[in-house]
């Protein structure tokens, strides 16, 4: 007998009586302000929300990250000077010093953002990158968790990563540090998709 | 309505007056009390070192004092979760789940059945920390649990206390932790029971109160164990003998 | 085979008292955190609720749900592999990094293949292991187990690890600043984890209707671990399957704030296919699982997904340390899951417990840690664990409180009373009480005695 039969044969000819298995809620409490708790959850985990800078992303881009040589735009809006297309395998991104991408899914309830494949094609360069920027459409923020888990962004992608703040840990003595091993910070900039035209 | 007093074994042994206050309070409150004189121990020193089959016997004694009576009434927390909760040596009989499901300790008994709203014969001018045992909250949802910060704070020990005239209720930190007795715990893991009792004084302690009281008197002997040997000025007593009116 | 003598191992512990200070400082202060996620989400009970009934549904229809998740991550393109115990899941894991020629795996961290004991186990076939969380790296490097499942290197203060990575890396071991240490543990293992030829994770948890492994870090390793090298392997244990994603939003909102309080960590990761040009292999392990499920005591002990609130609740295990224990889990989930994997070993486990009950009340999917600990001690009695002495006190104890003269009669001689009483056991050094306490002196008559002196009960009289 195989091990794959071994242990089927022993869950099934253990199992306790089975249980129902109960309906989840989507706890949806109806409030209409999304952004505001947004930025105060994302806070919590040391990110950052700004409204879309007027002058444009990338002067806001060279005084927010001034020692930024390498910036990575995986959005049409905004030209750096790597895309992601030319990262020749999955841990070319780590002399990334800026990554810049659109998120379809905010969480209002944790602060997060969602990541997939469809958004960057190497994902590591979220991970890799010092410093992570997600423009993000207000509108396209959610409620809570369990409308994340039913939104369709989520449904398909090979790879899923809710980011809700740069890398951490709390590790040493319980004191929490920026970065571990991922990106030294996180901001979320507040736009709007189709106000969107290209910045060169 | 026919109440059978239960004094357990260490309170028997060591703490008598604490039969003595509770006895005497239910009598002031017009209650008719009988004493077993045959009864022993609720069986918890045993069961609750895993010697179930050792427990059966002195399980079933007790059943056999009390079958009779409509209310049980113990001045200890830990006694009556064991009696209530955990009495399963003993064989299960209709006088064992009578037992069972009539067995009070006394905040509860206070409380929910005599629903006393007063004490005109106490009065205690002091500052207390109420210490509530882990058996009342957990075991017998006396008082609500800090683990359940959703639910609406309730203490029925505490709303006894606080009709005590002249009786101010100290607040303290970590307030539902254990104190580390534990039955053998205190003995077979004394070093760690020993440093959470001296945890807890020192946490009441803080609060300036330097009179401790419980519904059970297993958590205060830790407690005044700890206190003694490192000479600090506490003083112990009992829920009942606050109520009844003892101290001053 | 001696039995972990848990009481010694505290004591140890406590005589350091700087550590245990800080020890218990920062693990009741997880407790208060955890408490203040709770308040803020009104319907916290609910979802307890149904986190327990969806563990208890899934794990009594286990066999289905390993079945639904092999088809699903087949179709992702994932390979599935079946290990019966430890010694299964090593070489498992093993001939896949043999057979594409990988000598170095960095990995995330892993209550499972800490279990299995899987770093000496390459090691010794030439692999070399990079642990990347920062805990679970300095536990390695400082050669220690895990000291709390979330947190791996607790019990260090900042100075300790200061200290340790003066000894490996030659950093300045008078910078206690977390801050700097965390940025010397990076600039050490990136290279590592760029370089690496093949990745590990576990998993948090399981999803069968998608096939997706979800990891939950705040750091960001997994993610790392698991998409940089091409080669990529998953060790799950079997109770880690859960239905779908309706489901998986319960978990997700319970985790971390019964972990650490926060809502959520920095990085919630599903992986479900692997990309193009890499293997994604997923080893399913029993280890005991199986036949935990059997037990029908103990098989809620399953639903565990390994918060940690347990022990920072608990006061005996903050007042311990995690090592105390003597096996990879610790504190309440520990006590409740050892003893299976070894009975004699682990016999004075259930001990290591003042049934309190607070554990059994943080934890998020309601296992009854508490009331499983009390009956641990009865197996203990049952399977002939306990010492000869101890039997013999059980005994005389049980005589005695079972026959009313017996017991008055001893009751009535003082001190000698103190020895009948299983608190004050036989089977103990009778001034171990006294060690740290005093001991209560008896009264001058019983309650049986005033009792029959004031209100005229003789011996014997039946009211």
């Amino acid at each position: 007998m195989s091990a794959r039969d071994d242990i089927l044969t022993a869950v099934r000819d253990g199992a306790p009586a089975p249980q129902p298995l109960p309906q989840v809620p989507d706890f949806a409490s109806g409030t209409s302000d999304l952004v505001g708790p947004f930025t105060a959850a994302l806070a919590r985990l040391d990110g950052k929300v700004v409204l879309r800078p007027p002058a444009g992303i990338l002067p806001w881009l060279s005084t927010t990250f001034p020692d930024a040589h390498r910036i990575c735009s995986a959005v049409n809006e905004v030209h750096g000077n790597v895309t992601p297309a030319e990262f020749s395998d999955w841990a070319a991104p780590a002399d990334i010093d800026v990554l810049i991408m659109r998120t379809p899914l905010g969480i209002a309830e944790t602060g997060s953002i969602l990541l997939t494949e469809n958004e960057v094609g190497v994902t590591t360069a979220a991970v890799l990158a010092q410093h992570l920027v997600v423009l993000l459409d207000p509108a396209d923020i959610i409620e809570n968790l369990h409308h994340a888990y039913r939104h369709p962004a989520f449904q398909d992608a090979a790879y899923a990563v809710l980011l809700s703040g740069p890398s951490g840990s709390a590790d040493i003595g319980g004191i929490t540090v920026h970065p571990a091993q991922g990106v030294t910070t996180l901001t979320v900039v507040l736009a709007p998709r189709d106000n969107d035209t290209a910045e060169q | 309505m026919r109440v059978g007093l239960m004094v357990p074994c260490y309170l028997d042994m060591f703490y008598p007056q604490v039969g003595i206050a509770t006895l005497e309070l239910l009598e002031k409150l017009g209650v008719q009390v009988d004493y077993p004189f045959d009864q022993t121990c609720c069986g918890q020193p045993m069961a609750n070192s895993g010697a179930h089959t050792e427990s059966a016997a002195t399980e079933e004694l007790l059943v056999r004092n009390f079958a009779d009576h409509d209310y049980i009434v113990a001045p200890s927390g830990s006694c009556v979760h064991h009696v209530r909760n955990k009495f399963t040596a003993a064989e299960d009989t209709p006088q064992r789940r009578h037992v069972s499901s009539h067995t009070w300790d006394l905040p509860e008994f206070l409380c929910d059945v005599l629903k006393v709203e007063e004490f005109p014969w106490a009065r205690f001018p002091h500052e207390v920390a109420l210490h509530v045992s882990c058996s009342a909250i957990r075991g017998l949802y006396q008082q609500s649990m800090s683990e359940r910060p959703n639910d609406p704070w309730f203490s029925k020990p505490r709303s006894l206390l606080e009709k005590v005239d002249g009786i101010s209720i100290a607040d303290f930190d970590r307030h539902d932790e254990c104190c580390g007795f534990g039955g053998t715990f205190a003995v077979t893991e004394e070093a760690v029971s020993a440093a959470m009792g001296n945890d807890k004084l020192q946490h009441i302690g803080a609060s300036g109160a330097r009179y401790i009281v419980s519904g059970d008197m297993s958590c205060l002997m830790q407690l005044q164990g700890c206190a003694h040997r490192d000479r600090e000025d506490f003083h112990f007593l009992h829920l009942a003998q606050v109520l009844n009116g003892d101290a001053e | 085979m001696k039995s972990v003598d848990q009481a010694r191992n505290a004591l140890a512990f406590l005589e350091d008292e700087a550590h245990e200070r800080a020890f218990d400082t920062l693990i009741w202060g997880l407790r208060e955190r955890r408490d203040a996620a709770a308040r803020d989400v009104p319907e916290w009970e609910e979802l307890r609720t149904l986190a327990s009934q969806i563990k208890e549904h899934t794990l009594s229809n286990l066999g289905q749900y390993l079945e639904m998740f092999e088809v699903s991550a087949a179709r992702n393109g994932a390979t599935m592999h079946w290990a019966r115990d430890a010694h299964e899941h090593n070489q498992i894991v093993y001939d896949i990094l043999n057979s594409h020629g990988a000598k170095h795996l960095v990995k995330s961290k892993s209550m499972l293949t800490e279990e299995c004991d899987l770093r000496p186990f390459l090691q010794r076939r030439d692999i070399e292991v990079t642990e990347t969380d920062l805990g679970e790296r300095i536990q390695q490097l400082d050669d220690q187990p895990p000291t709390h499942i979330v947190g791996p290197a607790f019990q260090k203060t900042p100075q300790d690890v200061a200290e340790l990575f003066y000894r490996v890396y030659g950093s300045d071991p008078d910078r206690a600043d977390p801050v700097y240490l965390a940025q010397v543990m990076r600039e050490h293992t990136r290279p590592l984890i760029l370089s690496a030829d093949a990745g590990m994770t576990g998993a948090n948890f399981a999803v069968a209707a998608t096939g997706a492994i979800v990891t939950v870090t705040n750091e960001g390793n997994a993610d790392l671990s698991g998409n940089v090298p091409r080669l990529r392997i998953c060790s799950v244990g079997i109770e880690k399957i859960i239905p779908g994603n309706d489901e998986l939003a319960v978990f997700i909102r319970l985790l971390t704030r019964s972990a650490t309080g926060e809502r959520i960590t920095q990085y919630t990761s599903h992986f479900r296919k692997p990309r193009a040009g890499s293997e994604m292999h997923i080893v399913l392990v029993d280890n005991g699982r199986s036949a935990r499920l059997a037990d029908e005591r103990f098989w809620p002990s399953l639903k565990c997904i390994r918060c940690g609130a347990c022990m920072n609740t608990c006061p005996v295990y903050r007042r311990s340390g995690g090592l105390s224990y003597g096996g990879t889990y610790m504190g309440p989930i520990g006590i409740i899951t050892m003893p299976a994997a070894d009975i004699r070993r682990y016999r004075e486990l259930p001990f290591a417990s003042t049934i309190n009950g607070s554990c059994s009340n943080v934890c998020p999917v309601q296992i009854d840690i508490h009331e499983q600990i009390y009956q641990w001690r009865e197996v203990m009695d049952d399977h002939g664990q306990f010492s000869t002495t101890k039997k013999a006190a059980m005994k005389v104890a049980g005589k005695v409180l079972s026959n009313p003269t017996a017991y008055r009669a001893a009751a009535e001689s003082g001190l000698a009373a103190l020895r009948v009483l299983p608190h004050f056991a036989l089977y103990m050094r009778l001034n171990a009480w006294g060690r740290h306490r005093d001991v209560p002196a008896p009264p001058n008559e019983t309650f049986h005695r005033w009792y029959a002196r004031t209100r005229g009960r003789a011996e014997g009289d039946q009211p």
